[in-house]
């Protein structure tokens, strides 16, 4: 029995090394790909009439994505405004009470949230709110999406607020401060560039989601601020306009999608940004 | 200076005044432990709600999906045929469209994965062609899936249908091929992401182990590093499946929306996901409806076991 | 006859089934500094903890027996009055980082809401940081945060922030055993200028400081206070033996 040649193993590790390498830089290719062909073909499409005129019917050239970019943001900003307080509360809930068995249960279902098909918590919605209000409308789909942010924001606050040493709370608690004014004055503050990074990664991840809009805000061709009505959003239109066969409405798409494109990438970096500043306090 | 004990606030200089304003004090303080506790009450309520919401999906799932169960029975789910205009239901295209896609893209992408996470974790962990690359595997994972769906429409669909072209196929561009491929595409972050994190976590005293003993790089990857992270690799599958399993858009848009039973992996078909997406609006009669909730219900229940099965296997893992 | 600010009878804590303070009796006078010492984990540190009702923070940490501030048991008061009549500085200066110094100074009451004049802040201020000889080193930074300052500075502001309370007692959870021997020996200084007005109880782990700075100590073994007396006579004259096995180092 002899051992393999050096010669032959080290060739073999120098080849697998090679592999890897291109195996690795290999996934950036359909990466730019992508981002090149978006950037190519929605840039000629973007201009101030694209951004605010809503889309025109099938056969008239011109129109535009007003009603979706405005529609995106009605539905973005309320579903924060939902999720971003009880998403901060239960992360602090679950930071303080680390071994309860209650605090068990809550991280359990947390977890279990964030594994939920976009699709399973339209459907939901719209059981819990188009239903009973008889109608589609974009406060459904806010209340879908801040589904999908709360386990998000929960587990961001709960690992954010760990990592506060414990002093902190102590001397204000030695104070005499009650606990919700050390929350809300010392502990929160101190770790609000990582909660708000939290928030932001939790925006992020449901401004490009479309499926739990697709049974709830539905989707609306004019441009509206009635959260009780159905209202267009930028992935909705894409997702519309995308799959028909008409060329006016496949360019509005093309131009709807850098936006949404540019959109996310923009929220993502400033993200990015804001957990460099917060490591780099602590 | 004369000193009060006798108020829960330390008095010094027994004034009116000073006594007045003491007791002020104790005043707001009582009030603010009433507050405390009202605090500590909502947080706990905030946690509920998580459980609140999951308990209610569940439920919600469950009672909407009755009317198909009782209608159809247990058989539903293996049934062949799916004609909603004849009273026919049959969920077996669909379980096996999300099969064939949701493994074919893991299959797919299981080596960009793990290559991705032995670059980052082993090759290369500082540097800015590290960071170049963990910022692409970042983005791959933060655009959204209807923008996958709209190039996959007019960029691959086209390639596909020419290769078919090629291979003797029924040129459609549309299938189950191009939607495994797109998915591929989508998974790679979660297992590459979480496989670096474990491959960093191998401690060195292992690896230097190895070397010591006179192996090759790729030699102590594969023996020393590998096997420790075995578990983690696999948590990390794990998750990209439960991702593959629940990704609705672009797979809508790519797999070409035919009920049939797939004949080949160049075939159209439709996933759980795509089905729902589809024809839910359109569902006029009740257990219409309810068979799509009950797909509803069987793609959540698999998602959930699957991601509890990957978080408990991770806890685990980054524990011992 | 002295009055006793503090009073501990049968007193014990424990974590859950670690029993770590045990059948704690003591009586501690008024205006005087008081030296708790013992080897690691013989209690010392829980001990003081209980006595601000800091220790029932920790999951599964409870306790019995008296502890009586004024003739008041202190567990049957809520632990936010408790802690406005008896401050606490730790181990590690911990002043607030998002605060300035001056609002550091007076974070017990701005964290408690309590609106105060500006003239009356200004005053608490000053008051506080001269009495731990701080205010000529900060009057002209006083809206900086505290990050610049030195780890002695740092704990002095601690000290001042418990000060400006106006608390009748002052717990110190070995106070300087973080800093450097000159920011050390000016904390020292600081409290017999403190005793004048408050009581000081001051855990440590240093012997020298507490014969150093104390009146009297309490010796603390495995969790019992094993002997409790004048400092100069603890020191010369120790009555136990495992007072004296400590004191001569046979054990820290």
């Amino acid at each position: 029995m002899q051992a393999k040649s050096v010669k032959y193993r080290l060739g073999k590790s120098y080849g697998f090394q090679i592999l890897t390498y291109i195996l690795a830089f290999a996934i950036v290719v359909p990466l730019l790909a992508i981002l090149f062909y978006i950037f190519r073909a929605g840039i000629t499409r973007i201009n101030w009439h694209f951004l605010v005129n809503i889309p025109k019917p099938v056969g008239e050239t011109g129109g535009g994505i007003a009603n979706a970019i405005v529609g995106s943001i009605i539905i973005i900003l309320i579903a924060a405004v939902i999720a971003v307080p009880i998403g901060i509360m239960a992360g602090v809930y679950l930071s303080e009470n680390r071994k309860s068995r209650l605090a068990y249960w809550v991280r359990l279902s947390t977890d279990v949230l964030q594994g939920v098909p976009s699709i399973v918590i339209g459907i939901i919605a719209y059981f819990w709110l188009v239903k009973p209000l008889r109608g589609f409308s974009a406060l459904s789909g806010s209340v879908a999406l801040a589904i999908m942010m709360l386990p998000i924001i929960v587990r961001s606050t709960e690992e954010t607020l760990k990592l506060l040493p414990d002093s902190l709370k102590e001397a204000a608690l030695a104070l005499g401060v009650p606990f919700h004014r050390v929350m809300f004055k010392v502990i929160v503050p101190v770790g609000i560039s990582g909660i708000l990074s939290g928030v932001m990664l939790a925006i992020a991840r449901i401004t490009g989601e479309t499926a739990p809009l697709l049974f709830t805000a539905f989707g609306n061709p004019y441009l509206s601020v009635n959260i009780a009505k159905p209202m267009q959003s930028l992935p909705l239109l894409i997702f519309n306009y995308a799959t028909s066969p008409y060329t006016d409405w496949l360019n509005l798409a093309w131009g709807a999608s850098l936006i949404l494109l540019v959109w996310v990438l923009f929220l993502n970096i400033l993200t990015k940004l804001l957990t460099r500043k917060w490591k780099v306090q602590l | 200076m004369i000193t009060r004990s006798d108020l829960p606030l330390r008095v010094i200089n027994s004034s009116p005044e000073a006594i007045a304003k003491a007791k002020k004090r104790i005043a707001r303080s009582f009030k603010q432990i009433r507050w405390e506790n009202i605090f500590n009450k909502t947080l706990m309520i905030m946690g509920l709600i998580m459980i609140i919401l999951v308990l209610g999906i569940l439920f919600t799932l469950i009672v909407q999906s009755l009317p198909s169960i009782k209608a159809l029975g247990l058989k539903y789910l293996w049934g062949k045929t799916w004609n909603p205009v004849e009273d026919i239901y049959g969920a077996w295209p669909f379980l096996l469209g999300t099969l064939l896609t949701s493994f074919l893209a893991l299959i797919i992408s299981i080596p960009f994965s793990i290559a991705v996470a032995v670059f980052l974790g082993e090759y290369h962990t500082k540097g800015w062609v590290p960071n170049f690359l963990k910022n692409a595997v970042e983005l791959i994972a933060a655009v959204p899936s209807v923008i996958y769906g709209f190039w996959g429409l007019a960029v691959l669909v086209p390639m596909v249908r020419s290769f078919e072209g090629h291979v003797g196929a029924d040129p459609l561009g549309v299938g189950i091929f191009s939607s495994s491929l797109i998915l591929a595409i989508m998974i790679i972050p979660y297992a590459a992401s979480l496989g670096r994190s474990m491959i960093t976590l191998v401690p060195s005293h292992l690896k230097e182990a190895a070397y010591g003993l006179g192996a090759t790089r790729w030699e102590v990857i594969r023996s020393v590093i590998l096997p420790y992270t075995k578990s983690g690799l696999f948590a990390g599958i794990l998750l990209s499946l439960g991702r593959a399993l629940g990704e609705t858009m672009a797979v809508t848009m790519v797999i070409g929306n035919s009920s049939a039973i797939p004949k080949s992996i160049f075939a159209p078909g439709n996933t759980m996901a795509s089905v729902i997406a589809n024809e839910f609006t359109e569902a006029d009669k009740p257990v219409y409806l309810s068979a799509l909730i009950e797909l509803g219900l069987v793609l959540f229940l698999v998602t959930v076991v699957i991601n509890l099965i990957g978080k408990r296997v991770i806890d685990r893992f980054t524990n011992d | 006859m002295e009055s006793s600010v503090i009073k501990s009878r049968n007193f014990n804590a424990s974590f859950g089934a670690n029993h770590v303070v045990k059948n704690v009796n003591i009586d501690i006078p008024r205006n005087h500094i008081i030296a708790v010492m013992g080897p690691s984990g013989c209690g010392k540190t829980t001990y003081l903890r209980c006595i601000n009702r800091m220790h029932e923070l920790i999951p599964g940490a409870n306790s019995s027996g008296e502890m009586l501030l004024n003739e008041e048991d202190v567990y049957k008061m809520h632990p936010i009055f408790v802690r406005l009549k008896i401050g606490m500085v730790f181990q590690r200066p911990n002043p607030f980082p998002n605060l300035s110094i001056y609002d550091n100074v007076i974070a017990g009451y701005k964290l408690n809401g309590v609106k105060l004049p500006k003239a009356e802040k200004d005053r608490i201020v000053e008051h506080s940081l001269t009495r731990v000889a701080l205010w000529n080193e900060v009057k002209d930074s006083l809206t900086k945060k505290g990050s610049f300052l030195s780890g002695g500075q740092q704990q002095r502001l601690c000290i001042a922030r418990a000060v400006a309370m106006e608390p009748e007692v002052i717990l110190f959870d070995e106070p300087t055993s973080a800093l450097d021997p000159i920011s050390t020996s000016t904390v020292e200084e600081l409290f017999h200028e403190l005793k004048a007005n408050y009581t000081l109880i001051v855990v440590t782990h240093n012997m020298q400081q507490a014969a150093r700075v104390s009146d009297k100590t309490a010796f603390f073994f495995l969790g019992e206070l094993v002997e409790y007396d004048e400092t100069k006579t603890m020191f010369t004259n120790p009555k136990d033996n495992r007072t004296q096995n400590y004191i001569t180092g046979r054990f820290s």
